[in-house]
């Protein structure tokens, strides 16, 4: 086993998504950023590695979470980072996406962090430049980042991820993190169920390694990972849901339905929690809760995807 | 001056003759073969190439007026004859949209130089809105074929059943784009495993046959005929198979691409795999092969829709809808019969006879006296479909870098050579 680990050698330039991994890069990336957590505890969180980079964060989507915890691990990393967001960019002025790539290309910078409501833009984005394309979430496809962080996070209670029961609640259809996820958790021999109504559900979900659950209560059953998903406001083209209350009411997690789970079920949240809608309050907070733990390790895991797409070998600050 | 194209096999779907021998043309018609080839004459040695009638692409979008950057009349009918088409129906949804006299005679002005005739159709509704009927019989009186709302279908079933009713009292062909928008809004592909996998909004199965349904009641209760357009599923070619059963006026068309791919080639996003209906699944794919096997399609047409890079170098979902086809369909077809679906003389059926005869015009025959459209078809020609080898504007084909087999290697039109590839 220790040949094996010594041989291995992280190869993807880009990150675009979970797909893209074996196993053995994902406990890779996930052994990277368990090293990198400490930096973030220092009194002087800032390790020289990535010094002289440059970061280009280029959101054409709203998000602060995701954006600020990619600047942060940036910038404890020393790079020098840039925001961009639709609004202030060229996309108002009707400039298309690979235009505005490839003027961003001509000033040469190192990693392009991009989030757009486009599934595949990232992947259309690396065809492009030359510089290094992390996706921090397209459209309904996928959002590695998180999942990354979701699996750290776990690993760090449980401390492995394969036999573990995943239960994914709420629209699994319009949400990459869910996406992420299950072909992550999946890759890693973890069982994932999925629940929700039916209208939340995609073709054939099946196929990307979840297993389907009619209730809420099949898919925490003896779970040992409960993660509920945003529920977003109802879409004006597409009534999904006839209204928050009653999905709050069949399908919100709280403390009942968690006693099918197992005892010492762990309780996470992509965030921004919708508190007493797809997540009860008490439920949150409560034991067995570690969405902020979530947070904070998004940070070290967006440290190591920095780093390894750079290929920095050698230092990492000690 | 006369052509005599020799030593060819003649195959005419209309008077069931597949043979070998010459084809002799003068004036622009094909006249009887005499017994010594007079002077001055041309002839062309065919060593066995097939002769057909000429191919007609009953469903492709010329672009012009208005979109002459993604293609023109005189560069799509270029397309066309590389392609060995010897006429297409052009599609309304130009800019401003063929509802009236005035583009339609527009574009067959255009026409008068092509390379290829161009039978305009004309719109169903004004604008291609949805609400009031064009005036059919002024489309007709300028030469429209037919009349279609197509990129976009008739959402009021009360405005399609007049438009079959209406058309039928001036001879007007109806074409239907048939499509349930309350189900497809916003999809970009097909909805199954691949959208699933891309986090792409899909189109499901049920957006095209609920409305391949609808049509087909309509004419049901009219007792006006209807063509069905670019049928992409096994559930519409179930439906077009039982309602001609049963006597309906119906005749469909598919096209290569959903004879030839899945859904699989979106996988990486590929806008060159992005039309509309989308690109369906194996399953599909082999009922539309049965489909033509078993004559529920009448036609082969290409759905030919040309867009530059402004509509096609774009994410995904923001891309344009379309691929093109006249310098594709042809090998593609051929694929067919060398597969065993169908033999040469349905595919002269499929990609001549019968839409000649749907949209009731010239051509689709090698009779002495018919007009000297005719295409010579090497079906053992290879060659590698390169962008640089395009006719065509438009540039946007999922099969670039193909190596494809059987060509059109003479393009005849009126008696005029518009292609010619011969070695």
């Amino acid at each position: 086993m220790g040949n094996v680990k010594e041989k291995y050698r992280f190869k993807h330039k880009h990150i675009l998504g979970i797909e893209q991994f074996s196993a053995a890069d994902i406990f890779y990336i996930l052994d990277t950023a368990t090293s990198f957590k400490e930096i973030s505890s220092r009194n002087i969180k800032k390790v020289p590695t990535l010094r002289g980079k440059t970061i280009i964060n280029f959101f054409f989507e709203p998000s602060t979470r995701t954006r600020l915890s990619f600047e942060i691990a940036a910038k404890r990393m020393s790079a020098d980072t840039f925001n961009i967001a639709a609004s202030t960019s060229s996309a108002q002025k009707g400039e298309t996406l690979i235009d505005t790539a490839c003027n961003l290309q001509a000033m040469n910078p190192d990693i392009i962090i991009i989030r757009h409501s486009s599934s595949g833009a990232p992947l259309l984005l690396s065809r492009y430049v030359n510089a290094a394309i992390i996706n921090a979430g397209d459209g309904a496809h996928e959002h590695p980042s998180q999942a990354l962080l979701d699996m750290m996070t776990v690993r760090e209670h449980k401390g492995k991820i394969e036999g573990l029961k995943v239960a994914i609640v709420g629209d699994i259809t319009h949400s990459r993190v869910a996406h992420s996820n299950i072909v992550g958790f999946t890759k890693l021999g973890a069982e994932v169920r999925v629940a929700g109504p039916a209208t939340f559900m995609p073709p054939h979900i099946d196929t990307l390694g979840a297993r389907l659950c009619k209730n809420v209560e099949d898919a925490v059953r003896d779970a040992d990972v409960v993660m509920a998903l945003r529920i977003q406001k109802e879409r004006q083209d597409d009534p999904l849901i006839p209204s928050l209350r009653e999905y709050s009411q069949f399908y919100g997690i709280n403390r009942s339905l968690l006693r099918y789970a197992s005892p010492d079920v762990l309780i996470m949240h992509p965030g921004p929690i919708n508190r007493g809608v797809e997540m009860s309050p008490d439920v949150a907070d409560g034991p067995g809760s570690v969405i902020l733990e979530q947070v904070t390790n998004g940070v070290a895991v967006r440290m190591a995807l920095l780093y390894l797409v750079m290929g920095t070998e050698g230092s990492k600050g000690e | 001056m006369i052509t005599i194209l020799q030593n060819g096999r003649l195959i005419d779907p209309v008077s069931g003759i597949d043979v070998s021998g010459d084809l002799w043309l003068e004036n622009g018609v094909i006249i009887p073969a005499r017994e010594s080839f007079p002077e001055n004459s041309l002839v062309f040695d065919l060593q066995g190439k097939w002769i057909v009638p000429g191919l007609i692409d009953m469903h492709v979008h010329l672009r012009d007026p208005g979109e002459e950057y993604k293609e023109t009349v005189a560069s799509g009918t270029r397309a066309a004859a590389a392609g060995g088409f010897t006429a297409v129906a052009c599609m309304p949804n130009t800019r401003p949209v063929n509802d009236n006299a005035a583009v339609t005679r527009f574009i067959l002005e255009a026409a008068r130089s092509a390379s290829a005739r161009v039978y305009p159709v004309g719109a169903i509704s004004k604008g291609s809105h949805g609400e009031g009927l064009a005036e059919y019989g002024e489309l007709k009186g300028a030469g429209a074929v037919a009349v279609t709302d197509d990129g976009l279908p008739v959402l009021d079933s009360q405005l399609m059943r007049r438009a079959l009713e209406y058309a039928g009292s001036h001879d007007l062909l109806v074409i239907s784009h048939s499509e349930e928008i309350a189900l497809s809004r916003n999809g970009s592909m097909n909805e199954g495993v691949v959208s699933t996998r891309l986090g792409l909004r899909g189109i499901p199965v049920a957006a095209e046959s609920i409305m391949v349904y609808r049509e087909l009641a309509l004419a049901e209760l009219t007792g006006q005929r209807i063509h069905i357009a670019h049928v992409s599923t096994s559930a519409a070619t179930d439906l077009i198979r039982r309602a001609k059963a049963r006597g309906v006026q119906v005749t469909a068309e598919t096209t290569p691409h959903y004879f030839t791919l899945t859904e699989e080639a979106v996988a990486e996003y590929d806008t060159n795999a992005k039309m509309n209906p989308p690109l369906r699944t194996e399953a599909d794919r082999q009922a539309i092969r049965e489909g033509l096997r078993d004559g529920t399609f009448d036609v082969i047409a290409t759905d030919h829709a040309p867009h530059s890079v402004l509509e096609k170098e774009l994410e995904f979902d923001q891309a344009a809808n379309g691929i093109i086809g006249l310098e594709t369909s042809l090998p593609l077809s051929l694929n067919l019969v060398r597969e065993g679906v169908i033999d040469a003389m349905r595919l002269v059926e499929l990609m001549s006879s019968a839409p000649a005869r749907i949209l009731r015009v010239q051509g689709g025959t090698l009779a002495v006296g018919s007009v000297a459209d005719v295409t010579v078809i090497d079906p053992e020609r290879e060659f590698i479909y390169t962008r640089d080898s395009i006719l065509s504007k438009g540039k946007n084909s999922p099969f670039l870098d193909w190596k494809l087999r059987g060509k059109a290697v003479l393009t005849i039109m009126g008696g005029r050579i518009t292609h010619n590839a011969m070695e």
